[in-house]
C-alpha cells in the first residue's frame, strides 16, 4: 500500500517544466484542480495491496522480435529537411543550447 | 598520487557496434557520410515510426558479454526520457533494470581482475555542431544537428569501482579496447568516437576508509585523457578535502585544452528520466543454443593470445621484460597470429616476435593483411644469413607497402644478393689490417671486439654484409 | 445523400463491372461537398488522389485484372494515420501542414486491396478525448443530431460512415476511440486484438493500448476490412507473427451452443434505455441458440483509474518528440529549451497538456510506484478477471457507452466526467482483447445505442459471428419500430 499525496500547484509547475510546457497562472490553477480530481479517482488503484501481483506492460506475451542486419530504405535528405522548421548546411538548425546533454 | 591518499575509480565505456545497420532501423551505420543522409522515419523520431531490434547488434552485445565473462540474461528495453535536440524522440531507448550482460570481469595484462557490473545495449544520439568562433556549446549563437549517428548501436560497459590508480584505469581501457576489437564488435577507433569513456572518481585517506563522494567525468576520448583527467580530478578532490571542504557529487566535463575538469551539473540538478518499459519493443530472451552459438563463434581473447605467445617464448627459453612488452604490442595490434605462424614455420621465436612488434607494427593495418607465407619466407632468408637484418627490414617494409609479394624477388630487385664468401673474406681481411691492436686482443680472447670488425665491414659494404657471417670469418681466421 | 451501401456490395459490383469506381467515388464526394460543411468529418478531402486511385481500379477491371478485396471502395482515414506526402495532423496545431515521408502499413494494405482513400478525418487532438471536441480545427457534429458530439476520438471517421461520406473508415482505439463514437453515431466499430493490425505509421498516443480498426455500416464490412489490414508486419515489433486473419468467411456460422455472458459491471452505471437495449441484444443471442449467463468481473471497475495512469504515462513520452526541431510547428525563442517550451505550449491543446502532465507526474521520481507501477499491476488483475469469465463464456456482452450522444460542450469543463464515458470500453484495451460495438436500436432520445461484444485475445471470429447475430436482430428491430432519429 502506498500513500497518495495530494497534488499541489508546485507539483504541477514542476511537472510542466519536465514536460517543457509553459502554464499561465490561470492554467496552473485550472490544471491543478482538474488533475487532482483525476488522481483522487486513481486513489482506488494506488491504495490496493498488489505487492504479489506482477505488472503487465505488454498485453501480449511476445519475445525476441528481431530483424536481420540488412540495409533498408533511407529517406531522401531533401524530403526530410523540407519538413524542418529551420535548416542550414543540410542540418537541422536550433537556437543556442544552454547545457550539455545529461 | 598525494601521500597516503587512495583513489577509487569506476569506468563507463560506450562502445559503438560495427553493425551494417542501426540498432532499430535499416539505415547504414556509417561514420563520415554527408549529414542527414543515413536517416529514416525511425531514427529521425518521426510520428508513427516504430523500432525493430537488430539481431546482429544483439549478437555483438552477447559476444562482448561472453568475452567479459558476464552472465547473459533475459533483458528488456526502457525509455530514458529527456529533452535534447540530438535525441530524435526526446527519449533514449536503453536497457535499464534488466540489462543483457551482468556480473563479469576483465583481467588486465598484470593479472588484476576488474569487475564488470553490466554491459547493456542502447542507441546513440545524433551529432550537434555549434556555430560560432569557438565551435563549442558555450558562446555558440546556434547549433546544427545531424542525425546520421542517431540510433547507432552502443554497448555501455560499466565497471565495478575496482580501479585504484590512473595507470590501472588506462590499462583497463587499453585492454577493454583490445577485447572489443577481438570480439569483432568494435573497430576500437577512439579518435572517431567509437569508444567514449566516463570516469567516476573519488578519493579517501586510506584503503580502509569508506568510499568518498564521487564525481563523474564525461568526454574522455583517448586513453591519455582518461589518465590525465583522473589524476587532475583526484588532485582537485584531495586539495578540497585538505582545505577542509566537502566533495559535492557532480558531473564534470574534461576540458582537454585547459587540462582540467569543469562542473556540468550538481547532484541537485540530476535529471528525472522517468524510465519506463519501452512499449514498442518486446523482451529479449536468449536461449542456451543462441548463447552457445555466439560463444562458439568468438575467437581467442587478448589474454589467451598473450598466454599463447608467452608459452612459446618460455619453450624457447626467451622470457624477458622486453619480450613481454613485445607480446603485449603484437596482441594489442592483432598481429599475434603472424608471430605464431612464423614460429610454426621454423623461424626463431625472438626474431619472429621482434620483426612483428618492431617493423610490422609500424603499419598494423597492412601487417594484418600480410600473407603469413611470405613473412615466413622473408624471415627464413634473414635467419639463414641470405639477407642482413637491414635488408630484411627493407624488404618487409616493401611487402607491407605493396600489400604482399615474393620476398626473394623484392630482394633481387633491391640488389640484395648475398655477398660472395670471397668478397666477405677480402673485406674482413681489410678490416683486420686496419685494426692490428684490436685483432691481437680479439685473438687473445676478447670476443666483444668482434663488434669493431663487424662495424668496419658494415661500413665498407653499406650494410650489405651479414653480421653472423663476419663473426664466422673472424673465428675462422683466429683459428 | 448517398444511401448507405456496404463495402462488400460495392467491391463486388465494381469488380464485376456493374459499377465504376470513379462514379462511386463521385457519389461520395458529392455527399461530402453537400454536407461536410455542417458535419466537419474531414480535416482534408484528397479528391484528386482519390480519383487517380479510382481510375486505376476501373482500368484494372477493364483489363481483366484483380483490383482486390476492396476494389474501388472509398475509405476515410483518421488523421493520425501517416499518408505519404499528404498532411497528417492528428487534429493538432503542432503538426499542422506536416507531410509524412511514408505511408502507414494499413494505408499501404488498403491501397493494395484496391481501396480509394478519400481523405483524413477529424479527431480529438492526438486521439485524446471522447467527443472530437478536442480538435484544433473545430468539433465534428453527430449526423443524427448536429447539436451533439459524435463521440471520439475517431468522431470524424464515425460521422463520415454514419452520414454516408464513405462506406468504410479507419479509426484507432486506445480506450474506446473506435467503439464509443461508433455507438454514438450508429455504426459498427471494431477494435481488434492488440498486435493483429500493424501500428507502423499510426501516430502513437499510448503504444501498449493503441490499435487500428474499422468503422463500417455492417459487421461483414468490419470483417472484410480486418481481413485486409490485419496480419504480420515486420515493421512493428508488437505485431503478432501470425497469418493474415480470415474472419469474413466464418461470419455466418451462428452462435448455436455458445455462452454469452452479460457483464454486470457494464450495466451498473448505464442509463435505463441503454440497459434495455443491451438486454434485448442478449435475448437475440439466446434466440439464436446461445446460452445466457450473468457474469461479474469486478476488476474491470479499476480499469478507468489504471487507464488514466498508463495511457497518459506512455503519451507523455510519445509526445516528447514534438519539440520544434525536425518537423511541424516551431515557435522561435532565445535558446533551444525555451523554443521547445514555446512550441509545445502553443502547439498542444488543453486536453493534450493535461494528459502529458498527468503522465509525466505518474512516471516522475517519487510517484512512479504509487501510480504507474501500481496501474500495471491492476492491468494484470483485469486480465485475470477476464480469463476467469472466459473459462465460462465465449463472449461477453454489455453496452458500449453508458448513455447516448451528449450535447456539444456538455462535458468540456469537466475532464473526469468526460473520461467516464470510456468506462465500458477501456478494459478491452488494457487486456489487449478484441471488442466490437454494434448499433442496436435507439435510446429514449431517439439517438443510436451501441451494444458491445468482448472476446478473448485472437477470438475475432467468434466475436464477429456473435456480432452478426446481434446485427440481424437489430435490423429486424429497427424495421419493426417506427420513428426516432433523423436519418
Ligand atoms: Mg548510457
Ligand atoms: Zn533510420
Amino acid at each position: 500500500m502506498v500513500d497518495t499525496p495530494r497534488l499541489t500547484r508546485e507539483d504541477v509547475a514542476h511537472v510542466a517544466g519536465l514536460a517543457r510546457l509553459h502554464l499561465s497562472d490561470e492554467e496552473l490553477d485550472l490544471f491543478t484542480g482538474q488533475l487532482a480530481v483525476v488522481l483522487d479517482h486513481a486513489a482506488d488503484v494506488a491504495l490496493l495491496d498488489l505487492a504479489d501481483v506482477p505488472p503487465t506492460a505488454h498485453a501480449m506475451a511476445v519475445i525476441n522480435v528481431l530483424r536481420p542486419d540488412i540495409p533498408g530504405q533511407t529517406v531522401d535528405r531533401e524530403e526530410v529537411l523540407a519538413a524542418a522548421p529551420s535548416v542550414e548546411d543540410h542540418r537541422f538548425r536550433v537556437p543556442r543550447i544552454l547545457g550539455e546533454a545529461p | 598520487m598525494t601521500d597516503g591518499w587512495v583513489m577509487v575509480i569506476g569506468l563507463e565505456v560506450h562502445c559503438e557496434l560495427k553493425t551494417t545497420t542501426k540498432l532499430f532501423c535499416g539505415c547504414p551505420n556509417m561514420f563520415g557520410n554527408e549529414p542527414n543522409t543515413n536517416v529514416c522515419p525511425v531514427c529521425l523520431g518521426l510520428p508513427g515510426s516504430l523500432p525493430v531490434l537488430n539481431q546482429k547488434a544483439v549478437e555483438m552485445a552477447m559476444a562482448i558479454g561472453t568475452a567479459l565473462n558476464c552472465e547473459i540474461r533475459p533483458s528488456t528495453f526502457h525509455r530514458k526520457n529527456y529533452f535534447y535536440p540530438d535525441q530524435a524522440k526526446d527519449y533514449q531507448i536503453s536497457q535499464y533494470d534488466e540489462p543483457i550482460n551482468v556480473d563479469g570481469w576483465l583481467e588486465l595484462p598484470d593479472g588484476f581482475r576488474v569487475g564488470i557490473e553490466r554491459a547493456h545495449m542502447e542507441e546513440d544520439t545524433g551529432k550537434t555542431t555549434h556555430a560560432g568562433v569557438t565551435g563549442r556549446i558555450h558562446g555558440a549563437d546556434y547549433s546544427l544537428v545531424d542525425y546520421n549517428r542517431s540510433g547507432v548501436p552502443l554497448v555501455e560497459i560499466v565497471s565495478c569501482p575496482d580501479l585504484r590508480t590512473s595507470a590501472q584505469a588506462r590499462a583497463y581501457v587499453t585492454e577493454l579496447r583490445s577485447v572489443l576489437v577481438a570480439t569483432g564488435a568494435s573497430d576500437g577507433k577512439m579518435e572517431e568516437g567509437s569508444m567514449r569513456v566516463d570516469a567516476n572518481v573519488s578519493v579517501r585517506r586510506s584503503a580502509d576508509d569508506p568510499f568518498g563522494t564521487r564525481c563523474e567525468i564525461k568526454n574522455l576520448n583517448s586513453v591519455r585523457s582518461v589518465g590525465r583527467a583522473i589524476d587532475y580530478e583526484a588532485g582537485r578532490q584531495i586539495a578540497l578535502i585538505e582545505s577542509g571542504e566537502q566533495i559535492m557529487q557532480q558531473t564534470r566535463h574534461w576540458d582537454e585544452d585547459a587540462s582540467r575538469t569543469v562542473m556540468l551539473r550538481s547532484k541537485e540538478d540530476a535529471y528525472d528520466y522517468r524510465y519506463f518499459l519501452e512499449p514498442d519493443l518486446v523482451p529479449l530472451v536468449p536461449d542456451s543454443d543462441w548463447k552457445e552459438a555466439v560463444a562458439d563463434a568468438l575467437g581467442m581473447m587478448p589474454a589467451q593470445r598473450r598466454a599463447r605467445l608467452a608459452d612459446l617464448l618460455r619453450d624457447a627459453g626467451n622470457v624477458t621484460d622486453a619480450r613481454t612488452e613485445q607480446v603485449a604490442t603484437v596482441v594489442d595490434l592483432g598481429l599475434d597470429d603472424l608471430v605464431v605462424e612464423a614460429i610454426a614455420g621454423g623461424i626463431p621465436t625472438a626474431l619472429a616476435l621482434a620483426r612483428t612488434a618492431n617493423e610490422a607494427a609500424a603499419d598494423p593495418e597492412a601487417a594484418r593483411q600480410l600473407d603469413p607465407g611470405s613473412f615466413v619466407t622473408l624471415l627464413s632468408m634473414e635467419a639463414a644469413g641470405t639477407l642482413s637484418s637491414t635488408q630484411a627490414k627493407t624488404v618487409l617494409a616493401e611487402l607491407l607497402a605493396a600489400g604482399g609479394g615474393d620476398p626473394s624477388a623484392i630482394a633481387r630487385e633491391k640488389g640484395f644478393e648475398a655477398m660472395s664468401d670471397n668478397l666477405l673474406s677480402v673485406t674482413v681481411a681489410h678490416a683486420i689490417e686496419g685494426n692490428p691492436d684490436e685483432w691481437a686482443r680479439y685473438c687473445a680472447g676478447e670476443d666483444k671486439l668482434a663488434q669493431v670488425f663487424i662495424g668496419q665491414v658494415m661500413k665498407s659494404t653499406r650494410g650489405q654484409a651479414n653480421g653472423k657471417a663476419v663473426v664466422a670469418e673472424l673465428q675462422r681466421l683466429r683459428g | 445523400m448517398t444511401p448507405p451501401r456496404s463495402a462488400l456490395g460495392l467491391a463486388a459490383a465494381i469488380r464485376n463491372g456493374e459499377a465504376s469506381a470513379v462514379e462511386v467515388l463521385d457519389d461520395y464526394l458529392a455527399a461530402i461537398d453537400a454536407h461536410d460543411g455542417e458535419i466537419h468529418a474531414f480535416n482534408l478531402v484528397t479528391r484528386d488522389a482519390a480519383r487517380a486511385q479510382a481510375t486505376i481500379v476501373d482500368q484494372l477491371v477493364a483489363s481483366g485484372g484483380d483490383p482486390g478485396l476492396l476494389a474501388g471502395v472509398p475509405v476515410a482515414l483518421k488523421d493520425n494515420l501517416c499518408t505519404r506526402g499528404v498532411p497528417t495532423t492528428c487534429s493538432s496545431r503542432i503538426l499542422d501542414g506536416w507531410r509524412p515521408p511514408y505511408d502507414a502499413t494499413v494505408v499501404t494494405r488498403l491501397g493494395e486491396a484496391g481501396a480509394v482513400m478519400v481523405g483524413k478525418t477529424n479527431m480529438d487532438e492526438f486521439a485524446m478525448g471522447s467527443s472530437t471536441e478536442n480538435s484544433a480545427f473545430g468539433p465534428t457534429r453527430n449526423p443524427h443530431d448536429t447539436s451533439r458530439v459524435p463521440g471520439g476520438s475517431s468522431g470524424g471517421s464515425a460521422a463520415a460512415v454514419a452520414v454516408g461520406f464513405a462506406p468504410v473508415a479507419l479509426g484507432t482505439d486506445t480506450g474506446g476511440s473506435i467503439r464509443q463514437p461508433a455507438a454514438l453515431c450508429g455504426v459498427v466499430g471494431m477494435k481488434p486484438t492488440y498486435g493483429t493490425v500493424s501500428r507502423y505509421g499510426l501516430v502513437a498516443f499510448a503504444s501498449s493500448l493503441d490499435q487500428i480498426g474499422p468503422l463500417t455500416t455492417t459487421v461483414a464490412d468490419a470483417a472484410l476490412v480486418f481481413d485486409v489490414i490485419g496480419g504480420h508486419d515486420p515493421a512493428d515489433s508488437t505485431c503478432l507473427d501470425r497469418p493474415a486473419p480470415r474472419v469474413l468467411s466464418a461470419l455466418d456460422e451462428g452462435i448455436q451452443g455458445m455462452t454469452v455472458g452479460v457483464l454486470t459491471e457494464f450495466l451498473e452505471g448505464a442509463d435505463a434505455d441503454v440497459v434495455a437495449r443491451t438486454r434485448q441484444a442478449a435475448e437475440a443471442c439466446a434466440a439464436a441458440g446461445a446460452r445466457l449467463e450473468e457474469i461479474s468481473v469486478p476488476e474491470v471497475r479499476l480499469g478507468l483509474s489504471a487507464y488514466y495512469l498508463i495511457a497518459p504515462a506512455e503519451a507523455s513520452s510519445n509526445l516528447a518528440r514534438y519539440d520544434g526541431v525536425r518537423f511541424g510547428l516551431r515557435v522561435d525563442a532565445e535558446d533551444t529549451m525555451a523554443m521547445n517550451t514555446a512550441t509545445r505550449s502553443a502547439g498542444f491543446g488543453a486536453e493534450v497538456k493535461r494528459r502529458i502532465m498527468l503522465g509525466t507526474y505518474a512516471l516522475s521520481a517519487g510517484y512512479m510506484d504509487a501510480y504507474y507501477s501500481q496501474a500495471l499491476r491492476v492491468r494484470t488483475k483485469i486480465i485475470e478477471g477476464f480469463e476467469r469469465a472466459y473459462r465460462r463464456c465465449d463472449v461477453l456482452l454489455g453496452p458500449t457507452t453508458p448513455s447516448t450522444a451528449f450535447p456539444i460542450g456538455a462535458k468540456v469543463g469537466d475532464p473526469m466526467t468526460m473520461y467516464l464515458s470510456d468506462v465500458c470500453t477501456i478494459p478491452s484495451n488494457l487486456a489487449g482483447h478484441p471488442a466490437i460495438s454494434i448499433p442496436f436500436g435507439r435510446g429514449d432520445d431517439g439517438l443510436p445505442v451501441g451494444v458491445q461484444l468482448l472476446a478473448p485475445a485472437l477470438a475475432e471470429s467468434t466475436l464477429l459471428r456473435a456480432a452478426a447475430v446481434i446485427e440481424a436482430a437489430a435490423v429486424i428491430e429497427a424495421a419493426a419500430s417506427t420513428g426516432g432519429g433523423r436519418t
